[in-house]
């Protein structure tokens, strides 16, 4: 099979003896250090653990659901698991995965700049974050909490005696941690960039991420005070929520769907950044349709900020507000299908090679355009009264999040992961890996849209004996995916120390994160770069190349 | 950059880290110049700022929808606040912004006297505006009117009990159910002056941490950033409480 794979002679290639990970040694230059790329690594260890233990907690509810009685474990401890589980893959996983790691670690060197603008900020941010990631595994040693991720009033204020307010208290800080990294991300983007990177010379990951830091900035802080409100509801009993008192509890709908319907664009807008980056470079074509995809980021951006009440049309919002915002949810997915198609036409006559990123970038299209679609069904409201509290919404939120997110994340890490380390992964290994994942993706995740459609509720530990067979189905398919999910830790591990060295720019691609050394210098460059060509120039690196040939020559 | 800082850095480049001699002190590394780290910090706390609006817009949503409910039990309750405090404490924070203003001119125009004393002045403003929050605080627990931990809806089912109030306003008694959400007034009362207080006590201790680094010379060799945002927090804290007075104290006045 065809590759562009280019690495350097293995006999003679060494790793540059300084580097960002050799620059200096000891556990507190890891700790105090101000080095985005080092504070991104910082990054990538938290939410591997964070994802471990979300992912043994989905485990758990997987095996629960094998059998229709709920004999694995008390209703009461399944309501606490799914919880969890929301709990941490959403705050601790998903909103830091792409920003917080690749994002870190890859947009100085993209914009061209040293360093982030505020390396402290970027400190604090991890700190922050850890802090958080303690309070949520106190809160689930002290036994856990069982209102679903969603916290909804009065369930969390008044009927449930479990540690609301630790969890409550670990987003708030969770939260912090992600604004920093988006003002960080948005200074830098203005402010930081080099000689020459305008910004429709920007890669489209960065645009994305951009994108992403301004949901981060505006809407974070409203689900921090609406926290607030639920932990000062519980402790002192103010009622803003509390209908009993004159409160209202769609109040706390609107403001925690302000912020938590945006907060799945702060997911997946750096997974679809990272999609144009892999898509362009293995298929040696600019991105088709630069700037509206560019645009499509913002305007994604734009309006997910004015859907948020679609997530309640079963709650008693008023008929003519629930019209307007089905309406507005189906614009959203005009900026989202502006993507794919882009990304499709960006491989029409292109030199597509198939390595790992490229397949999860492949894995990540199809699903992500199913769990798109399936967002349109949810989106109408008159499908949305039928499937909404059903497993039609797992589905559809797995697919999205699981399938486009995670893909996004697993064909990021490969894609840099020799710049990062100075190392390739093992190629045919993580090809199988990229596989199984997507296979075990669907069995777990497809039947349960069928599960949706033939009304089984979700949140429940036990269920009718009929769906069983489709439940069996998922979770096999779940065992299949964990196995996918390991395999990556395995092979990255082991290449960290046995891979073939990468040298500066083993896929040929043009971004200036590619022409340093890998893993990069402590200060990125020996000198800032000049930006003289477009975005995703493939004829300028050919050009770059042969001069290089004639001048040694 | 002041060009005989440059000189005098220049000359020791040579022996030094070159990458070191180039910039004054205060230039963080990663910035090519002062002109960007400048422009970089000073665009974060405009954004952080941002935030901030974003963090008290959820408070006062709350408040809007609450006051256009329950107009009459927020017209009674607001009745309970000493406008005459309130003003007082508007003018306090208006004077402070301005001597904070003159802080931030003073460190630019390096005079460290001049920027110790406006400092120093910042600080008293925001001590006297606690104070005088305190007082108006302990007033209301006397009154039972702290919500969820000393309350009565006394005052509003019967005003002629508080002659104090009574006698300005001849208020009429509410009826039980609209009486009962004056606490609801009263708790977003609190929730959003607190929040602001909040914000001032964390202002405050930069202050104090900020007359120190002034002593030691920190911001009067041509390094103003950080009492220039400094400046800009503490401005954005008086705006929140410049909306915050009409709409606590002042409902039935305009």
């Amino acid at each position: 099979m065809s590759t562009i794979i280019n690495l350097p002679d293995q006999s003679t290639a060494r790793i540059p003896k300084m580097n960002f990970l050799t620059k200096e040694n000891g556990l507190l230059s890891w700790l105090l250090t101000g080095d985005h790329k080092r504070i991104a690594t910082l990054y990538l260890i938290s939410i591997t653990f964070f994802f471990f233990i979300g992912g043994a907690l989905a485990g758990l509810i997987r095996l629960e659901l094998l059998t229709p009685q709920s004999d694995l474990m008390a209703a009461d401890t399944y309501n606490k698991v799914f919880t969890m589980h929301g709990v941490i893959m959403v705050f601790f996983f998903l909103v830091p995965s792409v920003p917080a790691t690749i994002g870190n670690f890859v947009i100085p060197l993209m914009v061209g700049a040293r360093d982030l603008a505020l390396p402290k900020v970027n400190l604090l941010s991890w700190y922050l974050y850890v802090i958080a990631g303690c309070m949520a595994i106190y809160t689930m040693a002290a036994g856990g909490v069982d209102t679903g991720w969603t916290f909804t009033t009065p369930l969390s204020t008044h009927y449930l005696n479990t540690h609301v307010i630790s969890t409550g208290l670990a987003i708030f800080v969770a939260g912090f941690s992600s604004i920093f990294t988006g003002l960080n991300f948005i200074v830098t983007i203005h402010k930081m960039r080099a000689p020459g990177m305008t910004w429709f010379r920007l890669p489209l990951f960065v645009w994305s991420n951009y994108a992403a830091s301004l949901l981060m900035v505006l809407g974070t802080p409203v689900l921090a005070i609406t926290l607030v409100l639920i932990v000062l509801e519980r402790t002192v009993g103010i009622g803003v929520f509390d209908p009993a008192k004159g409160g209202d509890p769609l109040l706390f709908q609107h403001l925690f769907w302000f912020y938590s319907h945006p907060a799945v664009y702060i997911m997946i807008l750096p997974g679809m950044g990272v999609i144009s980056e892999v898509i362009s470079t293995f298929s040696r074509k600019r991105v088709f349709g630069y700037t509206a995809v560019a645009f499509s980021s913002v305007a994604i951006a734009v309006f997910a900020f004015f859907v948020w009440a679609h997530h309640m049309f079963i709650m008693g919002i008023s008929n003519y507000s629930a019209l307007v915002f089905s309406l507005l949810t189906m614009l959203v997915a005009v900026p989202s299908a502006i993507k794919i198609f882009n990304w499709t036409f960006t491989l029409y006559k292109g030199s597509v090679t198939f390595e790992t990123p490229m397949l999860y970038a492949f894995g990540f299209m199809g699903l992500f355009t199913i769990g798109g679609m399936t967002g349109v069904f949810l989106g109408a409201t008159g499908t949305d009264i039928h499937l909404t509290e059903t497993y039609f919404i797992v589905a559809h939120f797995h697919f999205v999040m699981v399938g486009g997110m995670l893909m996004a994340f697993l064909s990021g890490i490969h894609f840099w992961w020799p710049k990062w380390t100075g190392r390739m992964y093992p190629e045919k290994i993580s090809q199988l890996a990229a596989l199984i994942t997507f296979i075990g993706f669907n069995f777990t995740f497809f039947p349960q849209f069928i599960l949706g459609t033939l009304g089984m509720p979700r949140r429940y530990a036990a269920y009718p004996p009929e769906f069983q067979s489709l439940n069996v189905f998922s979770s096999a398919g779940a065992t299949i995916l964990g196995v996918g999910y390991l395999l990556p830790i395995l092979y990255l591990t082991w290449s960290l120390k046995y891979g073939e060295i990468a040298g500066e720019n083993p896929w040929q691609a043009t971004g200036l994160e590619w022409m340093t050394q890998s893993p990069p210098l402590t200060e990125n460059f020996p000198e800032i770069p000049i930006m003289d060509h477009e975005a995703y120039d493939y004829e300028w690196l050919e050009r770059q190349k042969q001069k290089e040939v004639a001048s040694v020559g | 950059m002041s060009d005989s800082t440059a000189v005098a850095n220049g000359a020791a480049a040579g022996t030094v880290d070159s990458h070191h001699g180039e910039h004054p002190p205060y230039q963080r590394h990663h910035f090519e110049t002062v002109g960007q780290q400048f422009d970089a910090t000073n665009f974060a706390m405009w954004l952080f700022l941002l935030t901030e609006i974003m963090f008290f817009g959820g408070l006062f949503t709350a408040y809007l929808i609450m006051r256009n409910w329950y107009y009459p039990a927020f017209v009674e309750a607001s009745h309970q606040l000493n406008v005459g405090w309130g003003t007082a404490n508007t003018g306090v924070l208006i004077v402070s912004s301005f001597t904070m203003a003159m802080g931030v001119w003073s460190a630019e125009m390096r005079k460290k006297g001049l920027l110790l004393v406006f400092l120093g002045l910042t600080l008293l403003l925001g001590l006297a505006f606690l104070g005088i929050k305190s007082i108006e605080y302990s007033e209301k627990w006397e009154k039972h009117h702290v919500p969820g931990l000393n309350w009565s809806d006394a005052s509003f089912l019967n005003p002629a009990s508080d002659p104090e109030v009574y006698k300005e306003y001849h208020d009429k008694p509410l009826p039980p159910d609209m009486a009962e959400k004056t606490e609801m007034y009263f708790f977003l009362y609190f929730a959003m002056t607190g929040m602001h207080a909040l914000h001032m006590i964390i202002g405050i201790s930069i202050l104090i941490f900020m007359i120190f680094r002034a002593r030691a010379d920190a911001y009067t060799t041509g390094h103003v950033t950080y009492v220039e945002n400094f400046g800009l927090y503490w401005h954005f804290v008086d705006i929140v409480w410049i909306f915050l007075f009409p709409l606590l104290y002042l409902i039935s006045r305009y």
